[in-house]
């Protein structure tokens, strides 16, 4: 199928002679959640922008289901939608008014029904009447994703969506991503937030330096990259752990009461059962076990650490 | 053309004007009355008249530029620097719009507000004054050609001020003492010769003396050289415009 959004080769220097990115590579599927991580100054916000004709590229190509963004710009900005980062919103105007502005900018003819059932969703009905500069940021975050979302749009960006957002919002937000999806929208947000990204997104990337240094399923990425760590609680507390253990590579628990051992999903042989058989060789006797995988923060921290 | 995004836009400064309506129309009103009060009343009733006019109508065409230009100069650039200063602009950036189509709705709608701002002057001296429009669709002419290009100058103005002082300062420091000078209050036949020919250094001579024609058939240059000139400086604003989208001046990084 051919991908909904493709980024090719794009390299982006500003005036000021920084490289915001890096020959970048990137296609999105049609109806998928894609989610952009990197740490600040990687880049995302760039290659966003360009990607909806805020900030032009040095080099490459951007195209939306075939589209070029310069040559059709007309086409590709009518199907993309975005939510900035920054709340940047038009303080004296009514909610109603801002969110019929956005539909007309992008050439819809008037649909007050339309209009009505974004902002109902958004829980932004009885508000409709109010001065933008009356309302709170959280609702400010909601009247800028209707104003994305008032012409219909196939694309979604959303730039760090719940960067300084409650906790109860935030739960909405990705409420409203899933609803979105669910009606067809691709989605691409960039976050902050890893466990939203782990929660919610089909596939992630990971830039960092202006380079898009990984792009994989997340349930792959999990599976490819996941440790796993085994934790006995043992029944009686150790001093240190017997020379006989030493070849497992295990790690005491401060306190002595735990002992830790870390294996690899993807290994041939994970060493659990010669582990647990030298264990009872040892007389070392546990009351109980568990296993933690590890989090898409801890490989998105690995990644970025091993390029630096 | 996406005529949506023409109207959307002008719609929205339209309606920003609606909001500070009372502050629009009053305070010209008010200060026009001023100047009559004070230059036709008390200073022109000694004042005999001037080229055949009595003076207190002949200062009308020019107040109304005075006007028409401030305006369309301060509309068309807070207009397009708001949206710069508060990142609002990332919408009209993003949108399926031309640049074409961003500076009809914008000037479109700056233009809109001085003409009316210039009627409503046109209609307090008329209460004022005893007058007769010689040339009235020449006076609409001109007053449409005027606003449309200091409104896109006004326009040049937000791409190009960094803050808000370089848009208080322009139509402060250039347009108004431009205008004062440009014979609002006096025919520049009334200058000396060498100073007349200074004064035609002034576009805004030429903008004011045609405008004049159009009311007593009385004017300082011909009327083809100040519509000319009306024109050349339009087109000099339009090149302007069009080369500072094209780079992306200040708009895009």
């Amino acid at each position: 199928m051919q991908p909904i959004l493709s980024v090719t080769n794009v390299s982006k220097t500003y005036a000021s002679g920084f490289r915001a990115l890096e020959h970048v590579n990137l296609d999105i599927r049609r109806g998928e959640i894609f989610a952009l991580l990197g740490p600040n100054g990687a880049g995302k916000t760039t290659l966003i922008s360009i990607i909806c004709g805020i900030v032009t590229l040095s080099e490459g190509t951007v195209s939306v289901a075939g589209y070029d963004i310069g040559r059709d710009y007309r086409k590709t900005r009518s199907m993309i939608g975005l939510v900035p980062q920054e709340l940047t919103t038009d303080a004296f105007e009514t909610v109603w008014a801002t969110v019929s502005f956005s539909r007309g900018l992008f050439g819809k003819p008037r649909n007050d029904a339309y209009v009505e059932k974004v902002l109902k969703e958004l829980s932004l009905w009885d508000k409709k009447d109010n001065k933008i500069m009356t309302l709170s940021g959280g609702m400010k975050r909601r009247v800028l994703i209707a104003k994305a979302l008032a012409h219909e749009p196939q694309i979604l960006f959303l730039d760090e969506p719940t960067a300084g957002v409650d906790v109860e919002l935030r739960q909405d937000m990705w409420d409203i991503v899933r609803a979105l999806r669910a009606e067809g929208v691709t989605i691409i947000l960039t976050t902050h937030y890893i466990d939203e990204a782990e929660e919610m997104a089909d596939r992630i990337g990971v830039m960092h330096k202006g380079e898009i240094i990984l792009v994989e399923d997340k349930a792959e990425l999990m599976r490819k990259l996941g440790k796993k760590q085994l934790t006995l609680h043992l029944q009686k507390r150790l001093e240190a752990i017997p020379e006989a253990l030493a070849a497992h590579r295990l790690t005491l628990a401060p306190g002595g009461g735990e002992i830790i051992y870390t294996y690899d999903t993807q290994g041939e042989r994970t060493g659990i059962t010669a582990l647990l058989k030298d264990l009872n060789l040892a007389g070392i006797r546990f009351r109980d076990l568990h296993t933690t995988q590890s989090s898409l923060e801890d490989i998105f921290v690995d990644l970025v650490r091993q390029r630096r | 053309m996406n005529l949506r995004a023409v109207r959307a836009i002008y719609a929205f400064e339209m309606a920003r004007t609606g909001r500070t309506m009372l502050q629009s129309i009053v305070s010209p009103v008010v200060s026009t009355s001023l100047y009559f009060v004070v230059f036709g009343a008390a200073i022109g009733a000694r004042i005999p008249e001037v080229e055949g006019v009595s003076y207190g109508a002949f200062i009308v065409p020019g107040l109304i530029m005075l006007m028409l230009l401030t305006q369309s100069v301060m509309n068309a650039s807070f207009g397009i620097y708001f949206p710069r200063f508060t990142g609002t602009i990332y919408e009209i950036l993003s949108a399926p719009i031309s640049y074409f189509e961003v500076v009809l709705g914008y000037v479109g709608a700056a233009a809109t507000k001085s003409v009316i701002l210039g009627l409503v002057v046109l209609a307090t001296s008329w209460l004022l004054i005893p007058l007769h429009i010689a040339h009235p669709v020449w006076m609409i002419a001109f007053l449409l050609l005027t606003a449309v290009s200091f409104s896109l100058f006004g326009f040049i103005l937000g791409l190009w001020a960094d803050g808000f002082e370089k848009l208080q300062v322009v139509p402060l420091l250039i347009i108004t003492p431009l205008t004062f000078l440009g014979g609002t209050f006096y025919s520049i036949n009334l200058l000396p010769p060498a100073w007349q020919t200074v004064a035609l250094c002034n576009p805004v001579v030429y903008l004011i003396s045609g405008f004049r024609w159009s009311f007593f058939e009385t004017a300082d240059v011909s009327v083809a050289l100040s519509l000319a000139m009306t024109v050349l400086f339009l087109a000099v604003c339009l090149a302007t415009v069009w080369v500072m989208f094209k780079t992306g001046y200040r708009l895009k990084k």
